[in-house]
């Protein structure tokens, strides 16, 4: 665990990058700080490895002051991950990834043979082991960089913007690959960026800091969604944040109706039979291994032929035990239906959410994450007095709605 | 041209303290000798004020007050105050190679990306190692660059030696100026423009050597992957 207590930065010139700092970033969780640019992200983060040394209160690292430990040594056993990647132009990838294992003097042989480990682990291909980073893309070295930083296996990463010198595309794989590490390595992980969507992707939990390095909030997701604690962090978390919340409800709560399927290779006049039977609108056609491929209305089929042979309506599916109704309901826009075809873990059709369905679990949803009632309770307002003592919630959640954290983050990743 | 062939298959030229070999093992040793002090000088102190990046400006100063120094006047100036010998040829030489040395050496530390230095400190690297591990790595080209421009002007310098009676590849000319034989002359001249070749020859092979090819952008075919 890493603990600010009181820590203020104040620069040589005056300026004050951080001030009164006082929070957890929990063992074994993401915790992300973010904010505006110039609110004293980068200064917080570099306190934690001493790059930068704080002007007043402590930074406690399993409750061991960071200002005991030679900096050098301390920096050893915590990866650090910058913007540009700072790769070492001179050396190949391989003995970019072994740098911390050769500087704490592993012999050659296993430190590279760690290296390769970890080129595996960051998904970069055993071809590019010889390369020199000016011979990678930006995404490739990035993972080279997020490799290196894992090297000696530190219990703690340090990620100042790691990702936001890539495509938007190779972003999200990368956001992805860091989510799916971490299931596997349990790192403690201090994560900065300006961007709120990747915050609220990647976090545990998230401190919001406004200028002069103070804190606004610390919340899980769910929870900063939820209840921003003021208009600076509302403004921050940006419009759509009802919508977005959703992401933390799961989609398990929408009740399910059984739906009439329809085999894609039944000729029409047996659709057309099917429906009236079942007195049914809409049929969902599915392929021989029982996977959905769109919706069939009897009214429009053509005269003859098979369903094979017939355009079909698109359709939007989720997974009901993984999905957040985010997802749910993102899938029922996709379809012309507007019913949203629900399937179990296995990719098979456990029935349909209809618009009646969704609105009622929005229902829900929206009574569980409406804001209490003003004023905001003292815990909700850092800038109060009660800002040391909220900070001891670290990632956690009063009044939770049900989901979030734990398994409202499985959902929003489904 | 013509004088230069009279000069270089004269059999005479050949041998004897005042042949070819031994005027350009003396010219050779000077400038070694010189090129060898004023690295040792300059590359230490311009490492130490570029990794510091303390006391550039005073060091810079001084560099190109000493490049304004006419190598001929010092010569004459140290002679007058020290006497003949081989000692006042070696000083004038060893001033003309620090500027060269001490500027570009600075200027490759300088010149290496703040961040990459920043991410060596970050993993823990100390800062003599970020020095020697990151640094001078990938300043090398700059550095190389310093060392080779010294290294030329004080083998064409090194002809000085001549005018205070000492040896070196200058004796064919100020010798051959003397007496009005100019293949003499002209044969030095070439000489001591051909070891400059060789010296930039020298240079570059090392460079190819030495320097990565993660820095030089230079990658062998194949290994590109
Ligand atoms: N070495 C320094 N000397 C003086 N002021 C500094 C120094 N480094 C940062 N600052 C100031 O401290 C404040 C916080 O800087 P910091 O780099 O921590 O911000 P940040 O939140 O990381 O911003 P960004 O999102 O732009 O990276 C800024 O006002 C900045 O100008
Ligand atoms: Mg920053």
């Amino acid at each position: 665990m890493i603990t600010f207590e009181q820590v203020t930065k104040r620069y040589a010139d005056g300026t004050v990058a951080v001030s009164d700092l006082s929070l957890e970033a929990p063992t074994g969780r993401i915790t992300v700080f973010v904010g505006p640019s110039g609110c004293g992200k980068t200064t917080s983060l570099r306190m934690i490895n001493r790059m930068i040394d704080a002007s007043s209160g402590r930074i406690l690292i399993d409750d061991r002051d960071v200002r005991g430990v030679d900096p050098a040594e301390l920096r050893r056993g915590i990866g650090y991950v910058i913007q540009q990647a700072g790769l070492f132009p001179h050396r190949r990838v391989l003995d970019n990834i072994a740098t911390v294992p050769y500087l704490l003097g592993w012999d050659k042989r296993r430190a590279r043979d760690r290296a390769a480990e970890l080129m595996e682990l960051v998904g970069l291909d055993a071809g590019l082991a010889s390369r020199y980073p000016f011979q990678l893309s930006g995404g490739q070295q990035q993972r080279v960089g997020v490799a290196r930083a894992l090297a000696a296996d530190p219990p703690i990463l340090l990620m100042d913007e790691p990702f936001s010198a890539v495509d938007p595309v190779v972003r999200a794989s990368l956001q992805d690959e860091l989510l799916r590490l971490q299931e596997e390595l349990h790192k403690t992980i201090v994560f900065v960026t300006h961007d709120i969507d990747e915050a609220i992707k990647l976090g545990d939990s998230i401190a919001v800091l406004r200028v002069g390095g103070r804190l606004a909030q610390l919340a899980s997701p769910a929870e900063l969604l939820a209840r921003p604690a003021d208009d600076f962090v509302a403004g921050f978390l940006g419009r759509d944040r009802g919508i977005r919340s959703l992401s933390f409800v799961p989609a398990r709560s929408v009740r399910l109706r059984p739906v009439t399927t329809v085999s894609l290779s039944a000729d029409v006049d047996e659709a057309r039979r099917t429906a009236r039977d079942a007195g049914e609108d809409w049929l969902l056609a599915v392929g021989d291994d029982g996977t959905p491929r769109g919706w069939v209305s009897p009214l429009d089929l053509p005269r003859a032929g098979t369903l094979a042979e017939t355009p079909l309506l698109a359709f939007g599916s989720y997974d009901r035990d993984a999905d957040s109704l985010r997802a749910a309901l993102d899938a029922a826009l996709l379809s012309p239906t507007g019913h949203a075809v629900a399937l179990d873990g296995d990719g098979a059709i456990a029935g349909v959410a209809t618009q009646r369905a969704l609105s009622e679990a929005l229902a829900e949803a929206a009574a569980l994450t409406a804001p209490p009632p003003r004023p905001v309770s003292p815990g909700l307002r850092p800038d109060a007095s009660g800002a040391h003592r909220d900070g001891e919630h670290a990632g956690g959640v009063r009044e939770a709605p049900p989901g979030s954290m734990g398994d409202g983050r499985e959902a929003s990743r489904g | 041209m013509t004088w230069f062939w009279e000069f270089v298959s004269d059999p005479a030229n050949w041998s004897g303290p005042s042949g070819i070999p031994a005027r350009l093992l003396e010219h050779l040793t000077y400038s070694g000798v010189s090129l060898l002090l004023a690295a040792a000088i300059a590359l230490p102190l311009g490492l130490l004020i570029g990794h510091t990046g303390r006391g550039g400006i005073v060091a810079l100063v001084a560099a190109n007050a000493a490049r304004a120094l006419p190598t001929l006047g010092l010569l004459v100036l140290v002679i007058l105050l020290i006497g003949y010998g081989v000692a006042p040829v070696l000083i004038p030489l060893v001033v003309l190679a620090i500027p060269p040395i001490l500027v570009n050496t600075y200027a490759g530390l300088r010149g290496v990306d703040a961040d990459l230095r920043d991410a060596a400190r970050g993993m823990g690297l100390r800062g003599p190692q970020v020095l020697f591990r990151v640094s001078i790595p990938v300043a090398l080209p700059l550095i190389l660059l310093g060392l080779r421009l010294a290294a030329i002007q004080v083998v064409s310098t090194a002809t000085v030696a001549a005018f205070v009676g000492l040896g070196g590849l200058g004796r064919f000319i100020v010798d051959g100026l003397a007496t009005k034989q100019y293949p003499s002359t002209a044969g030095g001249a070439v000489l001591v423009a051909l070891l400059a070749l060789l010296v930039q020859g020298i240079f570059t092979v090392l460079q190819r050597v030495i320097v990565s090819p993660g820095v030089s952008g230079r990658v062998p075919v194949g290994k590109a992957g």
